[in-house]
């Protein structure tokens, strides 16, 4: 994006991204206490490189957050302590603890609790014990139906539940990220991005990718329908005895390793990945395991603060 | 194509925003849904799961539903309709576009008012069957409102109206007129089937009377940003970047023109002036910056500059004030009341501010204009603001950025109203239309002019009869009048009964004529007004005389031009045949000379141009003149 200015047009990727870069500084000047939401895929790397380029020369004056599921794939929290020393940035990684005692996975208390309590209950927590009141996150509206109506400034109340019906009007680009104590905002830097513009800005910007987004032979269960690549063997559950075989497989979407679905690929390299991308007729989102609730489950979890 | 190629031509693809609006059951949703199954963003998955829907939803049988691609949440799918700004994706290979999809539901002003703050252009759907509606009419009002200067009527259903081209350009003509009344820039009309899919992507045999672009190459050919690019240079501080003792970097978003590097600004509202020293940028300095980039500037001069202030060029300021007029559209339930306290939300500042006085409310569906004390939902009025602080601003219809803002409730912090703004308010315009009247003092035609938000002018239509002076004034008049000017018509019909009652038509009764007419647009001018009048007026000398009576600029010669030939063909009152028939004497063009105007200020040729277009060419001049602000 290193064009002059001359009497042209910006290109929609030009424009997305100084639209990102204003949002993110909007909140980096009215917030108290801004939080950005790491969450190590794709998206949550376009956007922490859009915060490094609204503060440059300095870095971004907020810490990054990751919930953690304690089920994410090996490769992921390896990338993500790299990405955070690489950058400079302060990282703060959240475990709800209760879960863990609790002894919560997917295997034994099934996807909806443990999304529930590792991640939704999980990110509250943190949101509410560090008193962030504005917190970033890389959703994008195309991504699923009910998020074509999210506001950019996503308002959130003392219990961080969302209100479809009392959102504050938009207008130009003039946000209001005002709340009262205990109230939060969430911000989405990336609204109006589609998934082949974060593909093509991070070839265009060269942005790094954990490894698991491209295709290599993996471990995989096939379960419910999706391919389950197994990343640690030994939290199986025990009636789940299938061999795992070897697949050439990539993830278009990444989260807790039990629950995010595979697909068999032979994308080795970022073009490689856009061109599958171009070329796909199954939406992102497809992998995910959350989704396959019929009509608009996304919606429900987002009333109970799904991010 | 190879996958680098296919990259590098969706590089370099430019973004429309557009809003789309009409009337429940219009076709809205179908039309969408064709957009997004044409240009392939709908995945196989989400058409499946839309065609699982179609049959507990849908009101196509078992057919997919297109609309439901679109209609998203829960509650909203119960009551069958959407209630709230939705966007959408596609893209073309030429461009990529968001779309703003707003309801069409009775309630909802202030959604497209939101969906429209930020498009360059709308979608109007009509449905063939109905023509125009008060919806319709409502919807383009907002879309005037909020500045949008391309409009695409789609005229939806053609299937159920059997392709009636006579139906089409009858929808036509009623939109063009009533747009004309609103002053909306560019109007583009076309016929569609939403459920086909004709003339939305591909043109259709059915539809083969049509000549013109298809939806998807109008909202291609749109051109793009040059409004904010050409502007005056503004950039509002949006955050202050100290890296280092020697670092003080001021970041922000061009909001409209351009800079260089080695170039004056002036902050304001405080007035230092300093040069623009570095253009900062993550991927390296910049020698410039334009409208929407997103820079950090640093300054040759350490001067005093923080969030909220703005960078301009010296030679071309914002107006600073503590006191404005702005179109308002309320959001809340709680009606918006004199007197109590709110936050102005300007592009990056915040300032307290009272309204003082709403002058009226506008009536959205007969743009007619009440007095009002209190502004409740989606009401949208004229209102007063009184600013806790000088404020530096814009008007609205010159810069979209920085000239709006947000109304902000102090106490519940929600974002109450959208303002756009009119004109400044000083003292002196203050204290003149507050009720408080100095007697001592006369009130100057300017003040008395800046009340209305316009200057004084005699508007002078010369031409043979016939040739269209009162219909292109009145229209015009018409056209003021629903924009909120003040102005009046003399003709004929309230000159020659009554002031001019003596007068016959001999020359030197027509030079008294044109001189009584004279002053009396002299007085109207003074009282502020714009003045029409549309007489013969057939010779020069006369017409230089009232010239004379006028403050330089004042007076602009209007030529309603079109051949005796045709003006004679036309003959409305058949006041040529009598003249030809020796009934009526010294009749202009027959047996009295008529002079055409040496420079005229504009000249209308009424054998080509439309009532319509006359009255465009005549709205964008006084614009252009700032006789109409
Ligand atoms: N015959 C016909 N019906 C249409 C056309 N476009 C939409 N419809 C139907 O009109 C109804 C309302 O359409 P919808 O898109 O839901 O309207 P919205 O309320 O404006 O979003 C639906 O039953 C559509 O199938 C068209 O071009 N021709």
């Amino acid at each position: 994006m290193n064009d002059q200015a001359s009497q042209r047009q910006l290109s929609h990727l030009e424009m997305l991204e100084a639209e990102a870069i204003h949002i993110i500084r909007e909140v980096a000047a009215t917030a108290e206490h801004p939080v950005m939401l790491y969450s190590v895929g794709k998206d949550s790397g376009v956007m922490l490189h859009l915060a490094r380029k609204a503060f440059y020369p300095s870095p971004p004056p907020f810490p990054l957050l990751h919930v953690d599921t304690t089920w994410k794939f090996q490769a992921m929290y390896e990338f993500r302590d790299w990405i955070a020393k690489d950058m400079g940035m302060e990282l703060i990684v959240h475990i709800n603890q209760d879960g863990v005692d609790q002894k919560v996975g997917p295997f034994s208390h099934g996807s909806k609790t443990h999304i529930d309590i590792m991640k939704t209950q999980a990110l509250k927590q943190a949101l509410s014990h560090y008193g962030f009141d504005a917190a970033f996150g890389g959703a994008r509206r195309d991504e699923e139906r009910s998020r074509a109506k999210e506001r950019v400034f996503s308002f959130r109340d003392r219990n961080h539940g969302w209100d479809p019906k009392n959102q504050r009007p938009e207008l130009w680009n003039l946000y209001n990220g005002r709340v009262h104590k205990g109230e939060s905002i969430r911000v989405f830097p990336l609204s109006n991005w589609t998934e082949l513009d974060i593909w093509q800005y991070i070839h265009a910007e060269d942005i790094p990718m954990v490894p698991l987004y491209f295709a290599a032979e993996r471990p995989v269960i096939e379960r419910d329908g999706i391919l389950m690549v197994v990343d640690d063997a030994a939290r199986l559950p025990a009636d789940l005895d299938q061999e795992p075989v070897m697949k050439t497989v990539r993830f278009r979407t990444l989260g807790c390793w039990p629950l995010t679905g595979a697909v068999e690929s032979t994308a080795t390299s970022l073009l490689d990945v856009i061109e599958e991308t171009l070329k796909v007729k199954h939406s992102e989102r497809q992998g995910r395991s959350i989704d396959r609730d019929p009509g608009a489950s996304m919606e429900e979890k987002k009333r109970q603060g799904y991010f | 194509m190879d996958i680098e190629s296919l990259l590098k031509q969706h590089a370099d693809k430019d973004l429309l925003r557009f809003i789309t609006c009409g009337s429940v059951d219009d076709g809205k949703s179908t039309l969408i849904g064709r957009l997004l199954l044409e240009s392939k963003q709908v995945y196989e998955d989400q058409l499946a799961a839309v065609q699982r829907d179609s049959r507990k939803w849908g009101t196509q049988g078992d057919d997919a539903d297109l609309a439901l691609l679109v209609d998203g949440l829960q509650s909203e799918r119960e009551q069958g309709i959407t209630i709230d700004v939705a966007y959408r994706y596609f893209s073309t290979p030429k461009r990529k576009f968001i779309i703003a999809d707003t309801p069409g539901h009775e309630q909802y002003t202030r959604n497209m008012a939101t969906g429209a703050s930020t498009a360059d252009a709308a979608v109007i759907l009509v449905d063939a069957r109905s023509g125009l509606q008060t919806q319709t009419r409502r919807h383009s009002f907002i879309v005037s409102l909020l500045g949008i200067r391309h409009v695409i009527v789609a005229i939806n259903k053609m299937d159920l109206i059997d392709h009636s081209q006579d139906r089409f350009d009858s929808i036509v003509a009623d939109y063009r007129a009533f747009a004309n009344k609103l002053g909306v820039g560019h109007v583009h009309c076309l016929p569609v089937v939403a459920l086909d899919g004709d003339n939305v992507l591909e043109r259709s045999d059915k539809l083969s009377w049509y000549q013109g672009r298809t939806l998807i190459e109008l909202l291609e050919s749109i051109p793009l940003g040059d409004e904010a690019s050409s502007a005056d240079f503004r950039f509002p501080v949006q955050y202050v970047n100290r890296h280092s003792e020697s670092f003080r970097g001021f970041a922000g978003t061009v909001a409209s023109g351009r800079i260089a590097v080695g170039e004056g600004v002036m902050a304001m509202p405080s007035g230092r002036q300093s040069r623009i020293e570095r253009i900062v940028t993550f991927d390296g300095d910049q020698q410039s910056a334009m409208a929407g980039q997103a820079v950090t500037v640093t300054l040759a001069d350490e001067i005093d500059l923080s969030r909220g202030d703005m960078l301009v060029r010296p030679e071309a300021r914002p107006r600073i004030a503590e006191g404005l007029d702005a179109r308002l559209v309320w959001m809340a339930d709680t009606p918006l009341n004199p007197g109590r306290q709110y936050d102005l939300r300007f592009a990056t500042s915040t300032v307290a501010a009272t309204p003082q006085l709403i002058h009226h409310q506008i009536d959205v569906n007969s743009l007619e204009h009440h007095h009002v004390d209190e502004l409740g939902l989606n009401d949208i009025g004229l209102v007063r603001w009184g600013l806790s602080k000088p404020t530096a601003f814009d008007a609205y219809g010159e810069h979209r950025q920085t000239g709006s803002f947000a109304v902000i409730d102090r106490i519940s912090n929600l974002t109450v109203g959208a303002g756009m703004i009119v004109r400044p308010v000083t003292d002196e315009l203050a204290d003149k239309s507050s009720n408080v009247v100095w007697h001592e003092h006369r009130i100057a035609k300017i003040q008395r002019a800046g009340q209305k938000s316009q200057r004084p002018a005699v508007l002078w239509f010369t031409g043979l009869s016939g040739a269209g002076k009162s219909s292109v004034a009145n229209a015009l008049e018409q056209a003021l009048f629903q924009r909120g000017y003040h102005s009046y018509l003399l003709d004929g019909d309230n000159v020659r009964h009554g002031l001019n009652r003596d007068l016959g038509f001999t020359d030197e009764d027509r030079v008294e004529n044109i001189r009584r007419i004279g002053e009396v647009a002299r007085l109207m001018a003074d009282a502020g007004l714009v003045v029409l009048s549309a007489f013969i007026s057939p010779f020069r000398a006369d017409r230089e005389l009232v010239r004379e009576l006028m403050e330089p600029g004042e007076f602009v010669e209007i030529h309603v031009d079109a051949s005796l030939a045709t003006c004679e063909s036309r003959d409305p009152k058949g006041l040529y045949a009598k003249a030809r028939a020796g009934a009526i004497k010294h009749f202009t063009g027959i047996d009295s000379p008529y002079e055409a105007p040496d420079k005229p200020e504009i000249v209308l040729d009424t054998e080509t141009l439309s009532i319509e277009e006359s009255v465009d060419a005549l709205i964008d001049y006084l614009k252009q003149r700032q006789i109409l602000v």
